[in-house]
């Protein structure tokens, strides 16, 4: 660690040998690289690699040895090899799929201003906090009396519609901040809409793109309920039969081969995308929106068709939530503030809006303090290769969460965190924290593009100019990136509140969130439960709404106040 | 000032983790782990502690397979002092795997007897609380309208008469599923290969959960779908509204039982053996029904309005010795998937 410390040191921006040494102390900079260092590695460390190490570990070394014989086994099981086929063929066209239809959307979004962004914008990242119980009974509903029920197609649709709003975001953020002068001098000098997107507009959005094709890769190659549900069960991926293998037949040894399948899929991944998310190029600020021309409508058209995509589910749902036995009415609605049909919940449904939102306000403040940290350091470039390989694999590694399976994660907790100080298995403490594992690669993900195409020179000119690195870091880096922090915050409060799997693992009955008790209401029969769960999903996603629209009507006045 | 201020916090929030971590008080907390759908009305585990000063922490823990794979994984550092949810399939391995103390309620008499383990399977660690029939659910509305006379036994499931109107769930993605594919298992023996594919050829549809089945497939008041036929609990038609609308067939049963034992490793072993004894009890017994959705075993219970008259006991219910579920479950399902999902 001291090492490594003294090469970030030596290969600050203000490096000696293009700027003079200027204020600060060394002792100074050891400090806040230690501190900046310290709180994703220790965060990671301690809730995601230990206990993830710990539970592999007892399925690869059974004995204390290291079981090879068995791992090959495993691994040589025709329906092992199978399953990571159709893990990665299944994720990966699911992630083509919703860049291709997220990428008008996202350029609609950040480029235009038009009647019904507002709306769009919010629409968009609905989805995204559905929970899957509720989303895949809508999408069956719909798809029943079709050929679709239960197919590969089905799995698709619904993979797409969960992550439109990971590219709408990610590439959105960036789109904002590119300067739309070079495009236009292109089209200027002759060059086509097509020509110019192909040659400039995607080319300088590649590491935008890249982040958010891996963050939506992740995804789905971890859905679970939409996995099962849409598929009619036909369908098994390296998550389902981590789940299965793990809480049914207790075969560790099985599992823990998956799970190292799941890390060497992420590893593959990050290496693929990160040669082109190196390649960033610099970009100084934000630009406004304009009002759309002649040549914007087909892009318009593309992105309100899809749009109207993803709200065809969302009507239905509203639809299901009026739905009551004595005809149409707000009945559902009314029923969130008792405990459900027969002492179904510990707390009624608005208590546990209040629960999703405590603990998702605690986790954005966990993600973004990590998420800010780990970004601004990603977003050096040290000069010693060794400091940079150690950058790169923080990277990797904070991406981790995403892919690896919640039920291996869990049952890492179990077995890890058991022991005071950090007893925490029956600790409400883990929700957030869980929550917030998942939520820092996309704060990252959202934050690293602009702080990186921030550039060095303008630290440097700062520095130069006799700005302590502190104000540097509040005035340029955070100051530029302020319009995709609040991007991001919105992102993570938004994953937070609509997380499912490892909330459910953690979370206690009198403490439960939305989306857990909306599972257990889907979970019992007659009665008004049924209405009752999907009127809580439409409440869940009108808060999500607002909440976005609150991040957004701050970021208007944040333009303003620079 | 700054700095201590932050220090401050720091230490708040140390303690506020210490806090979290152990009880605060003297008396005796116990943490009583349970399956996801446990749920008793309020006041009642109060009772607990008024008569004993014993508090009780309710932790779930997923289903029931994954309830006793974590205390398996958690033998070195128990998760809690006393279990509930343990069911017929997997009280085997709970038993085998040495997390459970030695004890089964006292107050238990012959009438409870027909829901004891075998000995091998944890006859000795395991108190019964409560059962339900996994069992074919009936759209009777459905039937009548239809003019065709309603299916009686899993052979009537298989008649081209009945063809597409069944919807069960994944055996390997649900734990009615399994419990459907145990029966079918304990009724045709090794011949159950024949009879699934017999199903499927009478286009069956498989679900992946339970709330999928019933609620997007199943023809049922309160439900979406079109078929008549769902693979569902005996205690579903008492919920169902109106009441009486839906059914059960009394000769597709599988038979759930879900018992509570004494965590190995407690510190309170003698206040761990008081609570399975008030789960037994009528207080906690009486109230199971209105809430879990299942009957209660102890003779002397009493059921609420309603469940005498819709909700149906079978008297013959399949059944399957706990130690060969055990013994067989990871192939069954294997050989299940290979038949249904090709």
């Amino acid at each position: 660690m001291p090492q490594l410390i003294r090469r970030f040191r030596a290969s600050r921006p203000g490096d000696p040998s293009h700027v003079p040494r200027i204020a600060g102390s060394g002792a100074t900079h050891a400090l806040a690289w230690t501190l900046g260092i310290a709180v994703p590695v220790v965060f990671v460390g301690v809730f995601f690699a230990w206990p993830v190490a710990s539970i592999v570990g007892r399925g690869l070394f059974p004995e204390g040895a290291f079981d090879l014989a068995g791992v090959l086994e495993v691994l040589g099981r025709p329906r092992t090899q199978r399953i990571i086929g159709f893990t990665i063929g299944m994720a990966a066209l699911a992630t083509l799929i919703t860049l291709v239809l997220g990428m008008p959307v996202a350029a609609a979004l950040s480029r235009l201003r038009f009647r019904g962004r507002t709306v769009l914008r919010a629409v968009v990242l609905v989805p995204f906090v559905l929970p899957t119980v509720v989303v895949g009974i809508a999408f069956r509903a719909l798809l029943r009396e079709t050929p679709l029920d239960g197919t590969f197609v089905a799995i698709l649709m619904a993979l797409v519609f969960f992550n439109i709003a990971v590219v709408a975001r990610t590439v959105g953020a960036s789109w904002e901040s590119l300067d739309p002068r070079q495009e236009e001098a292109a089209r200027v000098l002759g060059a086509g809409p097509v020509r110019v997107f192909a040659t400039i507009t995607l080319r300088r959005l590649g590491p935008s793109i890249a982040a958010a094709a891996s963050v939506v890769f992740l995804f789905c190659s971890t859905a679970f309920g939409t996995v099962l549900v849409l598929g009619g069960a036909r369908y098994a991926t390296i998550e389902t039969e981590i789940w299965l293998l793990t809480t049914q037949f207790l075969d560790l040894r099985a599992a823990s081969v998956l799970s190292i399948a799941q890390l060497v899929v992420i590893v593959a991944l990050l290496v693929v995308t990160g040669r082109i998310r190196a390649k960033a190029t610099p970009e100084k600020r934000s630009f406004a929106p304009r009002p759309p021309r002649r040549h914007d409508l087909p892009l318009i058209a593309v992105a309100v068709a899809v749009g109207a995509l993803l709200v065809v589910p969302l009507v239905a749902l509203v639809e299901r939530s009026l739905r009551t036995r004595d005809g149409y009415g707000f009945g559902n609605y009314l029923a969130l503030a008792s405990t459900g049909d027969r002492h179904a919940l510990a707390v009624t449904a608005w208590q546990a809006l209040g629960n999703s939102l405590g603990f998702a306000a605690a986790a954005t403040g966990v993600a973004m303090l990590v998420g800010l940290t780990a970004a601004v350091l990603l977003s050096r470039t040290p000069r010693s290769p060794g400091a940079r390989r150690a950058l790169d694999a923080l990277d990797g590694v904070l991406m981790l969460p995403l892919g690896v399976s919640a039920v291996t994660v869990g049952f890492g907790f179990l077995i890890t965190l058991n022991t005071p100080p950090l007893d925490l298995r029956t600790s409400p403490i883990l929700v957030p924290i869980a929550q917030a594992l998942v939520a820092v690669p996309l704060v990252v993900r959202t934050l690293l593009p602009v702080l990186r195409s921030v550039g060095s020179r303008m630290r440097d000119a700062a520095a130069t100019l006799g700005a302590p690195p502190w104000r540097v870091l509040l005035t340029i880096d955070l100051g530029m990136s302020a319009r995709a922090a609040l991007a991001a915050t919105g992102l993570a409060f938004t994953v937070a509140l609509g997380e499912f799997g490892a909330t459910t693992f953690l979370s206690r009955p009198d403490a439960a969130t939305l989306p857990v008790i909306i599972y257990r209401l889907m979970g019992l029969p007659g009665g008004d439960n049924a209405g009752m769960a999907v009127a809580a999903s439409v409440v869940l996603a009108a808060v999500t709404v607002a909440v976005v629209a609150l991040v957004e009507r701050t970021r208007v006045n944040q333009v303003g106040a620079f | 000032m700054q700095r201590s201020t932050l220090l401050a916090a720091l230490a708040a929030s140390t303690l506020l983790l210490a806090g979290c971590a152990t009880p605060a008080d003297d008396g005796v907390t116990l943490v009583l782990v349970t399956h996801d759908s446990f749920a008793l009305s309020d006041g009642t585990l109060e009772e607990f502690t008024e008569q004993t000063g014993v508090r009780v922490d309710v932790q779930p823990g997923g289903d029931a397979g994954e309830l006793v794979n974590k205390l398996v994984l958690t033998a070195d550092s128990p998760l809690g002092d006393v279990v509930f949810g343990i069911d017929n399939t997997f009280a085997s391995r709970a038993a085998s795997n040495g997390v459970l103390e030695p004890y089964v309620s006292g107050d238990l008499t012959d009438a409870e007897a027909p829901f004891l383990l075998p000995e091998a399977s944890g006859g000795e660690y395991l108190t019964p609380i409560d059962t339900g029939d996994v069992c074919v659910n009936v759209d009777h509305r459905w039937f009548a309208e239809a003019g065709i006379p309603e299916p009686q036994t899993l052979d009537d499931l298989i008649d081209p008469r009945y063809e597409g109107l069944l919807v069960v769930e994944a055996a390997n993605s649900s734990s009615p599923g399994l419990a459907f594919l145990l029966g079918t298992i304990a009724a045709y023996g090794d011949g159950w290969y024949d009879y699934w594919s017999a199903l499927i050829d009478n286009d069956v549809k498989v679900a992946a959960s339970w709330s999928d089945a019933y609620y997007v497939d199943f023809s049922g008041p309160s439900s979406e779908g079109d078929r008549p036929l769902v693979v569902s609990y005996a205690s579903s038609p008492p919920v169902e509204v109106p009441a009486g609308s839906t059914g059960v067939l009394l000769d597709t049963c599988f038979r759930q039982v879900e018992y509570a034992g004494v965590i190995a490793g407690t510190e309170h072993p003698a206040e761990a053996r008081q609570l399975v004894d008030f789960l037994f009890s009528t207080t906690v017994q009486n109230d199971i029904p209105e809430n879990m959705y299942v009957f209660p075993v102890n003779a002397q219970a009493t059921l609420p309005d309603g469940w005498a008259e819709y909700a149906q006991i079978a008297e013959n219910p399949y059944t399957i010795d706990p130690a060969e579920i055990d013994a067989n479950r990871e192939r069954w399902i294997q050989e299940w998937a290979a038949i249904v999902q090709p």
